[in-house]
């Protein structure tokens, strides 16, 4: 870890922890969050977390910007990795199906795996969230096996439906909302991904951990999917 | 509890407050009224809480007829507005008579212009603020994101009946030719040494893709050649430079976290006289140290919690 404070902003201060995406920076960056909120407490405004940088937005007019450093320093002394507060586990069962992840064929040409080891591969592994963006609620997670990778479709669609399940390089996400993008889309989940009467508003937080379970049709629609398909690509 | 009734509106009234905060590690975007100034002025004279909900009227289309006796304040953008057949200015609160229209019918000078009522408009509270997020469904009357529609009713519980107007000296200039202050970022020693001179050397159109995300600013091309970036957390007036070179200043809306190289940060000052910026405006900007911007803001908010 080189840790690094940058000026961003008039009142945003850029915490640099890491240099290159990985699973093993998340203790550091769950460790980092924690000790950055008790070290501001109210004078917090808000502190976005991202791969390998966590932004502090505090209220200036609480705060200097030496004093805001000085917080940062001292917070961050003798940081050690949080191993034991890991995130919560979630399970996200998906309807891995053309009509609703229209690049399944897609990954599978890339890939040289038939489309149900390309399901496979895609369910069997652990994920990170890394961090939560784009839209509400939508996490960053990865990452997915080399193989699956993909760059994002050159054009992207105006629709992607809510609980669509894509890749995108060598990361994986769900949409919580219906919006543009440009994920190639493998299925959906029909679990409610951002929803502001839930605890939290954010079914996925940074740091947790979530596995992909494939569901076939019927139980995809019990737990209340929507199987209206997802357009293909022009 | 008092009424207004919207007779007419565009996809660009929206309700607005100082914004959301607190949830931007969750992917929910901040939101609110981009120029801040206009709005707590609009609130000043009804001796609102500074951040309580306004409309924002972008370029006008906005009709509200009284369904009781009432006094309103307007700040911001002069947009045309008539009571009835009756101009009125902006920077000041007026009498408004049930069965009264209030009408925006064009720009005249600026873009945005902010309506106040006693006590502030009331809202769903989504997730701390009423401020209006379309593309994310949150905020608004319902609190599902809509823009304001014919036939909403806005209501708001105060009963001020207070007749201000904003002293001369306090009114912001929109065709103020002043540089727009940028507090300098991370990445900008990795900008080449004649995109750091144009940066700041050169005029910068404001372009027709502007919304409430970001405008793009359209000059020299500005080369960055620094590592590909991981995406990070985006603040506010933060100006990107993505690979055609034309920076994109973003705004309240914006997503919160991104990967594009960014010179700085515009100033919340310079952000509120960029909000009030037509397409085709030409602007320039200047540097500016972290602790003299701060110092700049404290001052603001210092004197706009003075009394009138």
């Amino acid at each position: 870890m080189n840790l690094r404070i940058e000026v961003v902003a008039i009142d945003c201060l850029m915490v640099r922890l890491f240099d290159a995406i990985d699973e093993a920076n998340m203790p550091w960056m769950l460790a980092a969050t924690l000790r950055l909120r008790e070290g501001f407490a109210s004078h917090l405004i808000d502190l976005v977390p991202s791969y390998t940088t966590l932004m502090v937005h505090y209220d200036l007019l609480a705060l200097s910007p030496t004093q805001a450093r000085a917080i940062i320093t001292e917070a961050l002394t003798d940081l050690a990795p949080d191993v034991a507060q890991s995130g919560r586990q979630h399970v996200l069962p998906v309807w891995y199906d053309l009509s609703v992840g229209p690049e399944l064929n897609l990954l599978s040409k890339r890939s040289g795996l038939s489309i149900d080891e390309v399901i496979r591969r895609h369910s069997q592994r652990e994920y990170q969230v890394f961090a939560l963006g784009f839209a509400p609620g939508f996490a960053f997670m990865g990452l997915v096996e080399e193989i699956l990778a993909a760059p994002r479709i050159k054009t992207p669609r105006k629709r992607v439906a809510a609980g669509s399940v894509g890749i995108a390089e060598r990361q994986t996400a769900a949409y919580p909302l219906e919006s543009p993008g440009g994920w190639n889309i493998l299925g959906r989940t029909p679990a409610r991904l951002f929803d502001r009467e839930i605890d939290g508003y954010s079914l996925m937080q940074p740091g947790d951990t979530v596995r992909f379970t494939a569901v076939d049709h019927a139980e995809f629609m019990r737990l209340g999917g929507d199987d209206t398909p997802l357009e293909g690509l022009a | 509890m008092s009424a207004l009734t919207v007779k007419s509106s565009t996809p660009l009234c929206l309700l607005q407050d100082a914004g959301r905060f607190g949830v931007r590690h969750l992917g929910v975007t901040q939101g609110g009224a981009l120029d801040w100034v206009s709005m707590s002025w609009a609130n000043k004279l009804l001796n609102n809480p500074l951040n309580a909900a306004v409309i924002e009227v972008t370029l006008g289309g906005l009709t509200l007829l009284a369904e009781s006796d009432c006094c309103l304040a307007l700040a911001g953008a002069d947009l045309g507005a008539m009571l009835d057949d009756r101009p009125i200015a902006p920077w000041r609160s007026f009498f408004v008579r049930k069965g009264q229209q209030l009408r925006f019918t064009r720009p005249i000078t600026g873009a945005r212009a902010y309506v106040a009522a006693p006590g502030g408009f009331a809202a769903v509270d989504v997730l701390g603020s009423c401020a209006t997020v379309t593309r994310e469904g949150l905020g608004g009357l319902e609190g599902s994101g809509k823009a304001l529609a014919a036939g909403d009713q806005l209501t708001y519980s105060g009963a001020s009946f207070e007749l201000h107007a904003l002293p001369d000296h306090l009114i912001p200039d929109f065709s103020d030719q002043r540089s727009l202050d940028v507090v300098l970022g991370a990445q900008i020693g990795q900008f080449s040494g004649l995109s750091l001179f144009d940066a700041f050397n050169s005029e910068w159109t404001l372009d027709s893709r502007a919304d409430r995300m970001g405008m793009r600013l359209l000059g020299p091309e500005l080369v960055y050649q620094g590592r590909p970036m991981i995406s990070e957390g985006i603040p506010l007036g933060a100006i990107q430079v993505p690979p055609d070179g034309q920076p994109i200043v973003l705004l309240n809306d914006r997503q919160t976290i991104g990967g594009y190289p960014r010179l700085g940060a515009l100033t919340p000052l310079s952000l509120a006289r960029l909000a009030q910026q037509l397409p085709g405006t030409v602007v320039r900007m200047k540097a500016v140290v972290q602790e003299v911007a701060h110092r700049e803001q404290v001052g603001f908010e210092d004197l706009v919690r003075r009394p009138l």
